[in-house]
């Protein structure tokens, strides 16, 4: 879903956003769609979720009409998109509160897990990726691809009940799943929702901890997921600047290697790099489900499959769509900053 | 030149790898949940309301039974007998058609405001009108919304009268009275919270009786408060200081959404958690072998079972139906997969129930089933499909059993599934067998004794779906005799009336019941007089110290 002008053409700034917010409309009417009909196809009965195992037969009559169930099904269609255009994504079965309130409690949760997930993945892979750039094909080099590798192609939740069992089980290094202890969740009042930046803000240092000590290990396996990518990424656009012209130019200007790769290079690189770790920020946003699961971490993805368990549909409409606009939006700003930062994407 | 430099890189990062292990490493406090808060992981995502008049799911009962008064409960020592909980006394008239009950008094709600009669009788009205789920419980005794507050009305502020409309066994009256769905709102609260609805042709009435706000509110006067529900998170109880009898011995009790089993062990055992709920066997047997910890067990109301839709020309041969309950290796799967969370059990009135009959007649014996099969003209056996919620044990037996009827030929393929999606289906009448679990709707016999027998309307648009009525089964000879059990006054004999249809319906019937399930809990050795009561709405957590 990543809009990019093709190499070379001009693409004047207002075109593009044109044409990315022509996109955006009609990735989001899919993404109504497709989340609507699945909704629709999987043979859970709505009403019979709300209802419950024992509710008597004109109970469920009722709910049915209530719901429009009884209609067909491009109206109900209609009835969806209306209600949803205008902002409201109905009330949750599951939670009893409007969906749009839900996902404001939860979505901080999965925001500040992927934020320090990024931050972690940024600082391991963009170093791990010049590494192995300038030692290509070396020990490193090979290292480096490897832990990519393993990033790829291991289950994340296959490595987070792993890690569970050693760092929590085994080591007693972390915490309990969770997002913070009992002991303070109820003492303690978040005000952003971002439980490390709210009581370093109140210098509650110790509840600053008890976070620390939840997010710490669902952060770093989400972190090495973007590390592997992200170092990936850094090794090929780093070993593209090597090349250049300019790079030999420095150096024969006698610039100490350091200046030249960390100082010339990288800074080169960095533009497209912002771009690879803005999506994958946005990936690690929507992409976290299973961590969430594994470590009860009370976010989107969280809240999203014990809705589907559910048969609660307005809860996962609404949460799909939110998650589809966050990608939506992170891709936009992505594109604008590389457009802002690269003159060549402007330029004939 | 550049080889000295990359390395003092390397080295930069391998320190800063490494001082993030420190980090993870630094000094930790043994977890340990609060002195004065008892913590359990609990698996409470079937929770869809919190309102008693909606409430009726086994975690929901949990909870409001805990947080809820009712006029009278079940005696959790003889489960045959009930005794007061509101109520001081009570009387039925001798045409058994009205009951009189005397509150307790200086009673009080957890919000202060005094219990009265007014507050039971309108908490009966609102759960006729609101007319949710659990309300049948109390409409079969007659009430409509328009004769409601009639029936159940309160005489004078300590004394309320409820009016039947059959002369109904007075066993079978009071248990319906212990059901969650009887549970006593207080009145001055709930309507400071009602929302104004639109009358339509199926609800006649101009507000909502609170039910919106109670779903997740609380307006009880149990022994604790609840503080919070969040779904699939956490419940919060806290303690009720206005609580008439002995006060809860914590400040709060925690409920942890928790799935798994071995999570909750892991949790269970770092003391993350004071008691874990959901133990599967392989847990339980490491939880009893831990020295920190203990575990309790009690024998619960729900029975597993298997049934065969009629639908089916082949497994409406009654041959077939007996062939099917000698196919199952019932020992083994007492001995393996229900080890210490189940006991076979192959009647349908659960053992601690009025009227339960202990009797398992049948064990896994292939050549009678193939002599069964061969009379019903299937020497070679047939091919057919069950289907299963995907969780444990239930995938386990279902296994269990595919390969126990393949012995005689009978070709099982298991359709494992989400039990939602799994309840849609049998409630449509498309399965051929199901394999699930049910638990009486109120703790007395008559509940599974209607749900196994009435049919009174076979056709695929019934009102009345009972579990005979889903594998579309008729057995009008015990329906009868269900329904005259409901009359006889004297318990005894209701008893062994039940007995007595149990017994025909072991005969002939497309049901095979296996085993009535063991609720087991693991917990950390300092919590004091935890236990398990007969059935969700009696495990009772104020007694509980640590």
């Amino acid at each position: 879903m990543q809009v990019r002008p093709k190499k070379g053409r001009a693409a004047p700034f207002f075109m593009g956003l044109l044409r990315f917010l022509v996109v955006a409309v009609t990735t989001y009417l899919g993404l109504l769609a497709v989340t609507f009909f699945i909704g629709r196809v999987i043979p859970i009965d709505p009403a019979l979720a709300i209802a419950g195992d024992h509710a008597p037969q004109q109970i469920l009559e009722r709910l049915r009409r209530e719901m429009h169930l009884d209609e067909p099904l491009y109206l109900q269609f209609y009835y969806y998109l209306v209600s949803a255009l205008s902002g409201d994504f109905g009330t949750s079965v599951l939670t009893t509160n409007p969906v749009m309130d839900d996902i404001r409690r939860v979505f901080p949760a999965t925001m500040e897990l992927a934020t320090v997930g990024t931050i972690i993945g940024a600082i391991f892979g963009v170093p791990f990726g010049v590494l192995a750039a300038v030692r290509r094909n070396s020990f490193i080099d090979q290292i480096v691809r490897v832990i990519g590798l393993v990033g790829y192609s291991v289950p994340v939740f296959w490595l987070a009940m792993v890690s569970l069992v050693i760092f929590y089980a085994k080591l007693n290094w972390v915490a309990y799943p969770g997002r913070i202890d009992i002991a303070y969740e109820y003492t303690f009042t978040p005000i952003t929702g971002f439980f490390l930046l709210d009581s370093a803000l109140q210098g509650q240092w110790d509840v600053f901890w008890d976070v620390f000590r939840h997010i710490i290990l669902p952060a770093s396996l989400l972190g090495y997921f973007s590390l592997a990518y992200i170092s990936r990424m850094t090794r090929s656009f780093m070993l593209n600047e090597l090349g250049q012209e300019y790079i030999v130019a420095a150096r024969a200007k006698g610039l100490s290697e350091t200046r030249v790769i960390w100082g010339h290079a990288l800074r080169s690189a960095a533009v497209p790099l912002i771009t690879v770790i803005a999506l994958s920020y946005a990936g690690l946003l929507e992409g976290s489900v299973l961590t969430e699961i594994v470590f009860s971490w009370p976010g989107i993805g969280f809240y999203i499959t014990s809705s589907l368990r559910n048969a609660d549909m307005n809860a996962v409409l609404g949460g799909t769509i939110v998650v589809g606009t966050v990608f939506i939006g992170i891709n936009l700003i992505s594109d604008l900053l590389y457009r802002t930062l690269d003159p060549r994407t402007r330029r004939k | 030149m550049m080889m000295t430099k990359m390395n003092r890189g390397f080295r930069a990062l391998s320190a800063g790898v490494a001082l993030s292990l420190l980090l993870m490493a630094a000094p930790n406090a043994y977890a340990a949940t609060p002195k004065d808060t008892l913590v359990e992981g609990f698996a409470f995502d079937d929770i869809l309301s919190m309102d008693p008049a909606e409430a009726y799911e086994l975690s929901a009962a949990e909870i409001t039974g805990n947080t809820y008064s009712l006029l009278v409960r079940l005696d959790i020592d003889d489960t045959s007998k009930i005794k007061g909980d509101l109520a001081e006394s009570w009387s039925v008239s001798d045409d058994h058609l009205t009951y009189t009950f005397k509150l307790k008094p200086g009673l009080k709600f957890a919000s202060g405001n005094p219990i009265t009669a007014e507050d039971v009788a309108w908490s009966f009205e609102r759960v006729v009108k609101l007319n949710k789920s659990p309300a049948f419980i109390l409409t079969q005794f007659g009430l409509t919304g328009d004769n409601v507050t009639e029936k159940a009305k309160a005489t004078d502020a300590n004394t309320f009268t409820f009016t039947v409309d059959k002369p109904y066994a007075p066993s079978f009256v009071l248990n319906c009275l212990t059901a969650t769905v009887a549970e006593v709102v207080d009145k001055k609260l709930v309507l400071q919270h009602v929302k104004p609805a639109t009358p339509t042709a199926d609800y006649k009435y101009d507000n909502d009786f609170g039910n919106s706000w109670l779903k997740t509110g609380f307006a009880g006067s149990g022994p604790f408060k609840l503080r919070e529900w969040r779904a699939n998170e956490a419940v919060v109880l806290e303690r009720n200081d206005n609580y008439y009898g002995e006060k809860a011995k914590l400040n709060r009790v925690i409920y942890r959404f928790m799935k798994e089993s071995s999570a909750q062990r892991l949790a269970l055992e770092n003391g993350d958690i004071d008691i874990a709920r959901n133990l599967s066997p392989t847990d339980l047997q490491a939880v009893e072998k831990n020295a920190q910890l203990a575990s309790t067990s009690a024998p619960k109301g729900t029975i597993y079972y298997m049934s065969l839709n009629q639908k089916n020309a082949n497994l409406a041969k009654p041959e077939v139906q007996q062939a099917f309950k000698y196919l199952v290796d019932y020992d083994a799967i007492g001995k393996t997969l229900i080890k210490g969370i189940g006991e076979i059990h192959q009647t349908f009135e659960p053992k601690g129930m009025l009227g339960s009959l202990d009797e398992n007649p049948f064990k896994l014996d292939v050549a009678k089933a193939k002599e069964l099969l061969a009379k019903a003209g299937l020497p070679n056996g047939f091919s057919i499909t069950m289907d299963v919620r995907s969780i444990e044990p239930d995938t386990g037996i279902a296994t269990a059993i595919q390969q126990t009827l393949g012995q005689a030929g009978i070709k099982v393929e298991i359709i494992p599934g989400d039990g939602k999606q799994k309840l849609t289906k049998y409630r449509a009448r498309n399965h051929d067998i199901y394999f699930g679990n049910w638990g009486p709707d109120y703790w007395d016999p008559h509940s599974n004794a209607d749900t196994f027998t009435t049919n009174d309307d076979n056709s695929d648009t019934s009102s009345n779906k009972t579990l005979v009525w889903r594998n579309t089964w008729t057995t009008p000879e015990l329906e009868k005799l269900a329904k005259a059990a409901l009359f006889e006054g004297d318990a005894a004999k209701r008893g062994a009336m039940y007995q007595d249809i149990q017994k025909k319906f072991l005969e002939a019937s497309p049901f095979i019941i296996l085993y009535q399930q063991t609720e087991v809990a693991g917990y950390r050795k300092d919590v004091k007089d935890f236990k398990l009561g007969p059935s969700f709405d009696n495990n009772f957590v104020w007694p509980i110290s640590k």
